[in-house]
């Protein structure tokens, strides 16, 4: 089958652009730990609104020198605490699932984001430079009050 | 034979293929009247009424545009073409032609009723555990199993015109046409178990509870390739009838054929890609399928390739000189090639964002954002639709016996510039939107304050919006013209010739069907098994189902 020479350096070139590009990934995702939120446990009991253990308790706990967990539970509409207060510069980890439907966590100028689904846990991990009022949303469709759907981190 | 065919589609064939481009613009009007009403609200410059909400109208709008709307002109568009170059349809593919539009049409017609009356507010990618009335699942696997006769009818007809045709090759419009099918047969496979085995038996109360990771896998099984269902007639119209339109000939008739089988396999086992934020899939398998996601980027470089060849080739054959001397030569002025080239020129960003959204852990930036949103208007609502309505200014005069005025043709160009106004500034705003955080499928919020200084953006989205539904208006006025109003007629189907030469050259290994259904079917295996059988051994207690509207 006859391909012009042109389109053979073309297809090259692309080929070659996406090894590279793959390769990068590839780097992040093993051997840097930056793969995004796939998280594997579960958090639930019997049924997904039976929350076990961290879920059932959830807050703010510490668990380094400058490292947090956050559990949360995220419900139609709204976060379990709906206001976290965290240290700014620290370690804070998002632990969350949800008891209902699929919801999102997302903290706008972060790249805080993940999916929550009835049963799993998910995590994802973030560092607040500045202090301030942060918004939790979720961002993905789970009824009638998704829009009222929020939460705030208190960064000091 | 390929290529070169003066059959002339009967009656009877083109009432087939005008039934369902009746539906086809239906649905575009409703959906877009849908889309300008969610702009608007988004914005805060409209409340809804009472007893409608912002996500029945979103779920309208999905369904109306992206799955309606697309099936019926990509099967209207595929049936004339392979009518045309098979030497007509045969009475059993007409037959399974007319089954599959009336399914179609009484599953549409369900399922809009049960997302008017507030049962089945769950967007047109319906995840669980909210559960939908099942007539809506009901409706939507009619449209499925309608389109599978659609499918069947394709297939009545390839298969006869082999056996007619011993030793020949296939004409490159009906080998293109069998190739998306095949991608459509193995697509719908996963929603359709998804809706039968699971959605449905659930909403009826016959299950009690859902694995919710495996019916989003088998969904987003299916979303994806369904992109490249309505990316691939689109791409039939750039290989096969533009040329014919510039008055030139197919560049390269083997190249298109690979291409398409490249699609069929690299569209399939990347489903991971839309759950790249999800638990209970490991980091290991998401890497696998954006790893295979990627890959087909090389049947659209050749796809890209092909078009400047085309253009490049067309431009010479007017006298045109130097790299980009064809650009002069093109008929800038002619809708049946202006739709289209915009559409292809707003691919080129369609398509990087696409690549962003599937680069691992890059979607964290954009995942559920509006960025997405603005992505996906690109290449199915400017590069499908343009090239769509592109196909409209021939083949519906074509089938109507009606011409296409200079009018209408002058309207048309104006239509296809307002849309690219419209999207560039709705998808322009979304994409920065989406860096900012704003939520997609959400309605108008600005979180307590909190966002207050988004709203700006959304109204420049509105605008855009706005701008978008007078583009829709005025292509659903020119269709109406070609359909009933046009004067009387004869305008040429536009199917290019394929060089006698070149096509002695397409390697018959191209069209063993076998070999690549078996391919896409091992790399299915590998790339699903493993996170498949784990999310069905290691899931969490299943969800009841919840309504949450």
């Amino acid at each position: 089958m006859h391909l012009h020479r042109y389109e053979r350096i073309w297809l090259m070139i692309g080929g070659a652009t996406l090894l590279a590009f793959l390769a990068v990934l590839a780097v992040q995702t093993f051997a840097l730990g930056l793969a995004p939120p796939s998280d594997l446990g579960q958090a639930c009991l019997t049924s997904p609104d039976e929350l076990a253990p961290p879920y059932n308790q959830p807050g703010v706990y510490q668990v380094g020198e400058n490292e947090y967990d956050v559990v949360m539970v995220s419900y139609a509409f709204g976060f379990d605490p709906g206001t976290v207060e965290v240290p700014a510069g620290a370690k804070i980890n998002f632990k969350a699932t949800s008891k209902d439907v699929i919801h999102g966590f997302q903290i706008p100028g972060t790249n805080a984001n993940m999916m929550l689904m009835p049963g799993h846990a998910n995590t994802v991990t973030t560092t607040f430079d500045e202090p301030g009022e942060y918004l939790i949303l979720c961002n993905e469709y789970c009824g009638i009050g998704h829009q009222a759907m929020m939460g705030k981190v208190i960064v000091k | 034979m390929s290529g070169k065919t003066s059959y002339e589609l009967t009656p009877a064939e083109a009432r087939l293929s005008m039934a369902h481009f009746y539906v086809a613009f239906l649905a575009l009007f409703i959906g877009g009247i849908a889309g300008l009403v969610q702009a608007l609200q988004r914005a805060g410059l409209i409340t809804l009424p009472g007893g409608i909400n912002y996500y029945q109208v979103l779920t309208a709008h999905g369904v109306l545009l992206a799955l309606v709307l697309t099936t019926y002109f990509i099967i209207g568009f595929l049936l004339a073409g392979v009518a045309k170059t098979t030497g007509g349809l045969v009475s059993g593919a007409k037959r399974f032609g007319w089954a599959g539009f009336w399914l179609m049409t009484v599953g549409t017609i369900l399922t809009t009723i049960t997302i008017l009356t507030n049962e089945a507010t769950v967007l047109y990618t319906f995840y669980a555990p909210m559960k939908a009335t099942p007539w809506f699942y009901i409706g939507l696997t009619l449209v499925v199993v309608g389109s599978w006769c659609s499918g069947i009818a394709v297939l009545i007809n390839y298969v006869r015109w082999k056996k007619q045709n011993r030793g020949q090759i296939t004409p490159l419009f009906a080998f293109l046409t069998v190739a998306t099918f095949i991608l459509w047969f193995v697509a719908t496979l996963g929603v359709a178990i998804e809706v039968l085995f699971m959605l449905i038996p659930w909403s009826f109360g016959w299950i009690d509870t859902i694995n919710i990771m495996l019916s989003r896998t088998l969904f987003w099984y299916f979303g994806h390739p369904l992109v490249y269902f309505w990316l691939m007639p689109a791409y039939i119209a750039w290989y096969v009838c533009l040329p014919k339109i510039l008055g030139t000939k197919v560049f390269s008739d083997s190249l298109a054929r690979l291409a398409f089988v490249l699609f069929i396999i690299f569209s399939v086992p990347v489903g991971f890609h839309h759950q790249l934020l999800e638990p209970g899939i490991s980091a290991g398998w998401k890497y696998l399928q954006v790893f295979l996601t990627m890959v087909v980027v090389i049947p659209s470089l050749m796809t890209a390739f092909t078009l400047f060849a085309t253009f490049e080739t067309a431009g010479r054959q007017k006298g045109a000189e130097g790299l980009f001397g064809w650009l002069r030569f093109m008929p800038w002025g002619d809708a049946r090639f202006l739709a289209p080239f915009i559409g292809m020129v707003f691919f080129i960003v369609g398509g990087a964002s696409g690549i962003v959204n599937a680069s691992n852990q890059l979607n964290q930036v954009v995942h559920n954002t509006l960025w997405v949103t603005g992505h996906f208007h690109i290449p199915v609502g400017t590069t499908v639709a343009l090239t769509f309505f592109g196909v409209g200014y021939w083949l519906i005069p074509y089938l109507t016996k009606r011409v296409f005025t200079p009018r209408m043709n002058k309207l048309a160009v104006v239509q296809s510039l307002i849309w690219a106004l419209g999207m560039f500034i709705m998808s322009a705003a979304m994409h920065a939107g989406g860096l900012l955080g704003m939520p997609r499928r959400t309605a108008f919020t600005d979180y307590q304050g909190m966002a207050a200084d988004w709203i700006p953006l959304q109204v420049v989205m509105a605008v855009g919006g706005v701008i978008l539904f007078v583009g829709i208006v005025l292509e659903v006025i020119i269709m109406l013209n070609l359909m009933f109003f046009a004067p009387k007629g004869q305008t040429e189907f536009q199917l290019a010739e394929v060089d006698t030469e070149q096509a002695l050259h397409t390697p018959p290994v191209l069209e063993r069907w076998g070999v690549w259904l078996a391919i896409t079917a091992v790399l299915v295996v590998v790339a699903y098994t493993v996170p498949i059988v784990d999310m069905i051994q290691n899931a969490p207690p299943g969800s009841p189902p919840l309504r949450t509207w």
